[in-house]
């Protein structure tokens, strides 16, 4: 029995841990040179010892349970093929940084707040001298504190919805240890004496070929500006993160079913696709502590183990509620849509803008297949991941109606970039059989 | 560890990303989009925008963000879209 895990973040760590303890033989693949995934980052973790881990490893494809595999330095043509057979994947390929654009947020000194946080807590370096930080959620508390340890000033930390509103909802108090981590973000930026304001953002970024200040106003609940509450602020760096959106391709390429954007598991990890399991944040955001609970539940089931793990079940469903308080607490609103201007770019790879999507509209596309076709948005490099769901959005409100394909954004056959020699001499059986 | 960016030499730490080194090197960008040939530098962080691309020994479209150096590497910006050489 073999379980290939995908992804080496808590929850894939976790899976595997499962996994080889349920006495499965587990292969886990992840694309970094380091385990941990995007929380453990800085702090390298260790897989139970009988797991083998493919280090510097993408997933780029699969046929049924055979998964295709590049190992070596990124985006390298030198790198060694794997191909694996499976006869359960567990898949925890986690999330990364959702956000809505505005005015200049191509602009090079705009950063994702989980680019600032990579690199701040994995390589010590901060992306700013003078820093704002501007979103939802809140992630955008470590975010601030992270930057302030590597020697950054973070001039104010916005939040457009109210601010810690998720506090307030019942489920919140189910984390305790999240609670705690938070108010410990809380005091150092206190310390700090670094304004943190709730409905506020960072609505435009300024400067010609980087960013030298942004434009900050206050926010109705809905997310559109309150008149005369606009401020120019100087700063070298922006940090945005409006939550997260989950890493989808390989789920959508099983044909996994989704639900509000999410895989779909049922109590065990199980998706609607037989031996596929999913486990972390592309079931849902809900932090690392039940992404890996997560990944117990699923890397037991997908090897088989005769006994449910009580302990991991219990914390997920605490977890869960923690991650529903959170949902509710920090939505994106439609308000943000007034931001934009004419030719603010919505998808940055092909640099369509919100002009050239009004006129893909305006000739009657309603789907995301005939949007990407008329517009170009999302057919460029990053295929869709940076701007599709706010093109889905943005496409949505105007039309009147939802796209009947939203999904259609997540459709990548191929999971991660491949030279086109790679594909020519890619072997197509397993190590084993060739 | 050194590695060349642009013909300028830099010090790499362990475990540095190319783009860590830019960017602790005071720079923001290093390549230019296709069409407005506007700059980019790192955006996501992580793998998964595609902005912060490099070309490296020769071989363009490198994710700066995720490609650890090697000794020697020569890195150098990417203008629009290229070929190897
Ligand atoms: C940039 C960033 C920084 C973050 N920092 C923090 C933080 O400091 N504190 C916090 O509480 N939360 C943080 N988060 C939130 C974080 O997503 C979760 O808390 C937690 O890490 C989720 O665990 P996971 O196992 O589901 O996914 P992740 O930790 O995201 O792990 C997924 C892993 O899968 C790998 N992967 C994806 N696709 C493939 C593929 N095709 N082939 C091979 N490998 C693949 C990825 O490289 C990654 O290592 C951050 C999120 C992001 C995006
Ligand atoms: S910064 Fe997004 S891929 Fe490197």
């Amino acid at each position: 029995m073999r379980v290939v895990v995908v992804g080496g973040g808590p929850a894939g760590l976790a899976a595997a841990d499962a996994a080889v303890r349920a006495g499965a033989e587990v292969v886990l693949v992840d694309s970094e040179p380091w385990l941990g995934g995007q929380y453990h980052r800085g702090t390298p973790q260790h897989a139970d010892s009988r797991v083998r881990h493919l280090a510097s490893s993408t997933v780029w494809a699969f046929e049924g349970l055979r998964l295709h595999v590049r190992s070596g330095p990124a985006d390298s043509p030198h790198r060694t093929p794997h191909v694996l057979d499976a006869d359960a994947v567990v898949l925890a390929t986690g999330a990364h940084d959702r956000v809505v654009p505005f005015p200049g947020w191509d602009l090079p000194g705009v950063y994702t707040a989980g680019a600032a946080q990579a690199l701040a807590k994995g390589q010590g370096v901060a992306v700013g001298r003078r820093v704002v930080v501007s979103g939802t959620g809140p992630f955008l508390l470590p975010v601030a504190e992270s930057l302030v340890r590597v020697g950054a000033r973070v001039v104010e930390v916005l939040e457009a919805n109210a601010f810690g509103a998720w506090a307030r909802y019942p489920g919140a108090l189910a984390n305790v240890s999240k609670l705690g981590e938070l108010a410990r973000y809380a005091t150092v930026l206190g310390r700090h004496r670094i304004p943190v304001r709730g409905r506020a953002a960072v609505i435009a970024a300024h400067g010609d070929d980087r960013v030298t200040g942004v434009t900050v106003a206050r926010l109705r609940p809905d997310w559109s500006v309150v008149d005369g509450t606009r401020r120019r602020i100087a700063v070298d760096a922006v940090c945005v993160g409006h939550g997260f959106t989950p890493r989808l391709e390989l789920a959508v390429g099983f044909g996994c079913r989704l639900v509000g954007g999410f895989v779909a598991v049922d109590g065990t990890g199980a998706t609607s696709v037989p031996g596929v399991y999913a486990a972390g944040e592309v079931t849902g955001i809900g932090g690392a502590d039940l992404a890996a609970a997560e990944g117990a539940v699923a890397g037991a089931a997908a090897a088989r183990a005769p006994e449910p793990p009580t302990r991991a079940l219990r914390a997920v469903r605490r977890g869960r509620r923690f991650a529903e308080a959170l949902a509710a607490a920090h939505p994106v609103r439609e308000g943000r849509h007034g931001w934009l201007t004419p030719d603010t770019l919505v998808c940055r790879c092909e640099e369509v803008t919100l002009h050239d999507l009004d006129a893909a509209l305006d000739l009657g596309a309603a789907d995301v297949r005939t949007i990407k076709l008329a517009s170009r948005a999302g057919l460029g490099l990053c295929q869709g991941r940076t701007c599709g769901l706010e093109i889905a959005d943005l496409a949505a409100a105007r039309l009147g109606h939802p796209l009947p394909d939203a999904d259609a954004f997540h459709r990548r056959p191929l999971a991660t970039p491949l030279r086109l020699g790679e594909l020519a001499d890619a072997p197509l059986l397993p190590e084993e059989d060739l | 560890m050194r590695i060349t960016v642009d013909g300028e030499p830099h010090d790499v730490p362990p475990g540095r990303t190319i783009a860590g080194v830019l960017i602790a090197s005071g720079r923001s960008s290093w390549r230019t989009t296709r069409a407005g040939e506007r700059p980019r530098g790192v955006f996501c962080g992580i793998g998964v925008c595609f902005d912060c691309l490099v070309v490296v020994n020769g071989v363009p479209d490198v994710r700066a963000c995720q490609r650890y150096p090697e000794d020697g590497d020569a890195v150098r910006t990417q203008h629009g879209a290229e070929l190897p050489t």
